[in-house]
């Protein structure tokens, strides 16, 4: 018996008469919160604790949805600055509301344009960035303190989010107004993507001068978002993905913590990123679970006294590992129920994945279906006018428990590792191939029981009766390579050299010094027009380079 | 490419490397190419330092290797590697995995090294092959060792073979090298592990690895006690060596360069007390020895499943000749007909 | 183990384990289809010299000589694949090596002919099932062997 009835015993309870007292202070959206057939509904069904209410299971905010909706944040970058820069007023003028960066391979990497590697891959993958010129292409005609701008990058974040800082410097914008998130998480680098550089100890460093610096002159960003996405992309479980993320989440806090920072001080910027994959429950389980577990984690291990660093807030992206590239259109159901999954799970932000982007990044048709579907989920299913309308179902919370029962295991073994410390046990784990083993052995798992047939994957396995036709693809052209290498050959003909030999050496000199925080002096390197590349090896001097011991 | 040793071989001294890549194949499939290639080194070897590198999984053992190769060419020497790994029991095949953990030299760790290094030159200078344990007829007994022959009698110098030490037959295998390393991780009983599998007693090099971390003087103090234990047991045999223990730690600079002095170390030692020319001549023995085993073998496959012996085999399972007998008739048998043969 | 007459001779070597190379040549990281792929290949008897992450054509052909590899599996994400895999072709060729190259991972299908005529011996799509993987790449072998 559900305590559904508006008129029930509900009312009664301290924590419901807590949380509408939170709910009627908020804010809503100026729209009819009625079914489409013009019934109205409550901000939320069922039994405490409720959205905003410690351990925040129900949803991080009294008023969710009802008062801002998750922020539509499709992921753009491709080709030159200028290609991406047209994308992002394309999607600002369609009603998205933030704007994601994606870069190409060799800037993910730390190489710029027209390194021997950077061939074949400049502005494929993303958007070519070698310097601030290039920066100040992406972002042209754009008011950096009137959007929120998220940027996908890891190894040379530090190096990234200079430049942006650099750029909303030279248009006259402060610091302390720009808005966004930089991916900067780089544990799951060595466990799931791979984009690292330095190894796992120096490259914390560099986490923790960023967090430090963004801290103290950057209130409205957010310096980490701490990733299961990929994690879950290179083929491990959902509770692995919950944990993983999540331990790694707690070895920032001791990292940051250790650098002297306090915990309130930073945990309230610190955001999330998790998968949203095709198993509806099991996701929905998942983000409930991470939100309860790092509410309790934060208060009780790391003595958090701000509710806000208690928030699991995240942004989700559906899953491009379960795109397939056969029947491509049914792509666009999935990403549909994997949308609706992260809207009933409580996400603050979602991105979309395009029906395409199994075969290569995606058309601009496509992408704008995906936005759309967003937008029915929000608009039309009404699945925005309740807060966690699932929980309470049964199943939905014995899923949420075993989420969270399984996670604990892990964080068990991580403190064991790590005798006492998730972030040694990270380090240890990261060291000895744990992570990578479970996630190489989950991956394969799956892979026997998709070609056993156990588990049927629609258009592949099974009901492969299906058009192959060829959907319009979008190809970049070698005209990007051609184009970025003489723009970068440009910007180093126009630059002083002595300017940039002379920020580098302070880059290094920083570097050797763990005391000092390496922010100020890589944003003097991008301002004197110093290339990726260049910042990166004058780090790289110093802290090394990683080499992966390879875990099959 | 030709399958044919003279000129494979022939190729391969003269710096193919190619072919040397294929003469190792040959080697592997035994067979009568395998058995030529025996005869075409003969005479040519006998110049490298066979130098054998185990321990349990997980201790390093291809990174140190790793970082040796790279000691070694700086040095101006030509290493080549063995590089052993396990074969699926259930399919038999084998993900060979070691190559890439020894970074530079393998090839792999370019784009780390991208930047200042002249990978191509290592390159040139070293060869690494990678050996499945269950990827010869035969056997890895007759394997690895005519190929370490083979790279000798090409011209390289250490060879390097780079094994698990947890089946006898490896242990073996490093055994019957001129100098055999075995690798600690700093690990509760890690000692204690490498003293069950046997590794003690080929020891004549110890290393603990990464001997900054928590347990490493433990594993230190462990071995020198097994060593004291067997000195007084009188199980050492060495001629009053004791094998010296290294702690190798990135973190205090003591590694490769250390790990090598010791090896040279103990290759004076053999050479000043000629116990070198007995590790030669064991061997020898112990390949003379392997082969004939396996020939007696694929000599008794055979007659089992001949007319003779299947009918034998019929009268023992049927109880009529009691296995003994049936046994002694059948080794009748084969020593008849190989009589007859000559 | 080797068919022999009755005197116990060894006649000829029996058919050895296919060798295999598996690598990733550019910047990209995606190495979970190529670790499934080691296991398959693997589990089908072959031994997989497993090179992973950024490779270059030089480090594959260095392996692939020391090895005696009897083909090279490259996986392709991220669009590269038009340029790297005819990179390898050509690094093989001009190294007078005749190894069968096979490209997996993400290749669209207009794209699977221009790679076949650039050299490739074949291309395994993302459905291929473990039996698939093995046979195609065992087959590349014996096509190039006769």
């Amino acid at each position: 018996m559900s305590s559904n009835d508006s008129s029930g015993r509900r009312e009664d309870s301290p924590a419901y008469r807590a949380y509408r007292q939170s709910f009627d202070q908020a804010k809503l959206r100026d729209v009819p919160f009625e079914t489409m057939s013009g019934v109205a509904v409550e901000p939320v069904y069922g039994d405490g604790p409720y959205p905003g209410q410690y351990p925040y299971t129900r949803g991080v905010y009294p008023s969710m949805y009802r008062s801002r909706l998750w922020t539509m944040r499709m992921f753009a970058g491709f080709g030159t600055a200028e290609d991406t820069n047209a994308r992002f007023k394309d999607l600002l003028a369609h009603g998205g509301t933030g704007l994601s960066t994606a870069f190409d391979m060799p800037t993910l990497m730390g190489r710029d344009s027209d390194s021997p590697w950077a061939t074949g891959e400049v502005g494929r993958a993303g958007v070519a960035v070698d310097t601030l010129a290039d920066m100040e292409d992406l972002f042209s005609g754009i008011d950096l303190t009137q959007v929120s701008t998220s940027m996908t990058i890891n190894g040379p974040a530090a190096i990234i989010l200079a430049m942006y800082v650099a750029l909303a410097e030279k248009t006259g914008a402060s610091r302390s107004a720009l808005a966004g998130t930089i991916q900067n998480d780089i544990f799951k680098e060595y466990q799931a993507q791979k984009e690292y550089i330095y190894p796992p100890r120096p490259s914390v460093r560099v986490v923790t001068d960023m967090i430090r610096f963004t801290s103290a002159e950057m209130p409205k960003w957010h310096p980490v978002s701490i990733s299961g996405y990929h994690i879950r992309e290179a083929g491990s479980t959902a509770a692995q993905e919950l944990a993983f993320t999540l331990a790694n989440g707690f070895a920032y806090v001791e990292a940051a913590v250790a650098a002297g920072v306090d915990v309130d001080d930073f945990a309230p910027r610190l955001s999330f990123f998790f998968n949203s994959h095709i198993d509806f429950f099991e996701e929905i389980g998942k983000f409930r679970a991470a939100r309860r577990i790092w509410a309790r984690w934060m208060k009780e291990r790391y003595g958090a006294k701000d509710e806000r660093s208690m928030l699991c807030r995240f942004h989700s992206q559906t899953a491009g590992v379960s795109l397939t590239a056969q029947q491509p259109e049914n792509n666009i159901a999935r990403v549909a129920i994997q949308a609706m999954a992260a809207a009933l799970g409580g996400t603050q932000s979602l991105h979309t994945d395009s029906y395409d982007e199994a075969l290569a990044l995606p058309s601009d048709k496509a992408a704008r279906i995906a936005l759309r579907t967003q937008q029915i989920v929000a608009h039309e299913t009404g699945a925005a006018s309740v807060a966690d309308p699932l929980g309470g179902a049964p199943y939905v919370e014995w899923m949420t428990d075993e989420m969270e029962r399984q996670a604990e295991a892990i964080f068990a073994h991580l403190d064991d590792l790590g005798n006492g410390s998730i972030l040694e046990g990270v380090y240890a784990g990261i060291e000895n191939g744990y992570f990578v083993g479970e996630i190489a052995d989950a991956a394969y798992r799956f892979e026997r029981e998709v070609n056993a047939g156990r588990r049927i994957i629609v258009g592949v396995n099974e009901f492969t009766d299906g058009d192959s036709s060829e959907t319009d693809l979008l190809r970049i052209g070698s005209e990007t390579e051609d184009y970025q290498l003489k723009r970068l050959a440009d910007v180093k003909k126009r630059r002083s050299e002595e300017s940039v030999t002379a920020a580098l050496a302070q880059v290094t000199e920083v570097a050797a010094d763990p005391t000092r925080n390496l922010m100020p002096p890589i944003l003097d390197a991008v301002k004197a027009y110093a290339t990726l590349e260049e910042v990166v090896h004058s780090m790289e001097v110093v802290f090394g380079t990683y080499v992966e011991k390879a875990i099959i | 490419m030709i399958n044919d040793p003279s000129a494979l071989y022939e190729a391969a001294r003269n710096g193919h490397r190619r072919s040397l890549g294929r003469l190792l194949s040959l080697v592997e499939r035994a067979g009568a190419n395998a058995d030529k290639i025996s005869e075409l080194v003969h005479g040519d070897t006998g110049s490298a330092h066979i130098v054998g590198v185990t321990g349990a999984p997980g201790a390093g053992k291809s990174t140190l290797v790793g970082e040796l190769v790279r000691l070694l060419i700086e040095q101006g020497r030509k290493p080549a590697v063995l590089a052993v790994d396990p074969s699926s029991p259930l399919s038999g095949g084998a993900i060979l995995g070691d190559r890439i953990r020894m970074d530079g030299p393998a090839g792999t760790g370019d784009f780390a090294r991208g930047r200042d290094t002249e990978p191509g030159i290592e390159r040139q200078a070293c060869f690494i092959r990678s050996l499945a344990t269950r990827g010869h007829s035969g056997g890895l007994a007759l394997a690895v060792p005519l190929a370490v022959r083979l790279f000798d009698a090409v011209g390289y110098d250490p060879v390097i073979i780079e094994t698990v030490g947890v089946g006898q037959v490896e242990v073996d295998i490093v055994g019957a090298a001129d100098t055999a390393l075995v690798v600690v991780p700093p690990g509760m009983g890690d000692a204690v592990q490498a003293n069950k599998a046997g590794l003690l007693e080929v020891a004549d090099v110890f290393v603990v690895n990464k001997a900054d971390r928590p347990g490493a003087d433990d594993v230190r103090r462990d071995l020198n006690l097994m060593l004291d234990l067997s000195h007084m047991t009188g199980q050492e045999s060495k001629d009053g060596y004791r094998p010296p223990i290294i702690m190798a730690s990135a973190l205090n600079g003591t590694g490769a360069a250390e790990v090598w002095d010791a090896t040279e170390a103990h290759r004076e030692h053999l050479l000043s007390s000629g116990l070198m020319a007995q590790r030669h001549r064991n061997r020898v023995r112990t390949e003379v020895r392997a082969r004939m085993a396996q020939k007696l073998t694929t000599m008794t496959e055979s007659i089992l499943s001949s007319s003779t012996g299947s009918r034998v085999l019929d009268d023992a399972e049927a109880g009529i000749t009691p296995p003994t007998e049936a046994a002694a008739l059948l080794v009748a048998h084969m020593v008849e007909k190989a009589e007859n043969q000559q | 183990m080797s068919p022999t007459n009755e005197s116990g001779a060894a006649s000829e070597p029996s058919a050895p384990h296919l060798r295999v190379i598996l690598a990733k040549l550019g910047l990209d990281g995606h190495d979970r289809g190529l670790k499934v792929v080691a296991r398959i290949l693997r589990d089908a008897g072959m031994e997989v010299i497993y090179l992973g992450l950024r490779q270059t054509t030089d480090s594959i052909l260095a392996a692939a000589e020391q090895e005696d590899a009897d083909v090279i599996g490259l996986s392709m994400h991220n669009a590269g694949h038009m340029t790297l895999a005819p990179n390898m072709i050509n690094a093989l060729r001009s190294a007078e090596m005749n190894i069968p190259v096979v490209v997996g991972g993400i290749v669209p299908d207009r794209d699977v002919q221009p790679l076949l005529d650039s050299g490739v011996a074949a291309v395994l799509g993302p459905g291929a099932s473990a039996d698939e993987v093995a046979a195609i790449v065992a087959g590349v072998v014996s096509r190039q062997a006769s």
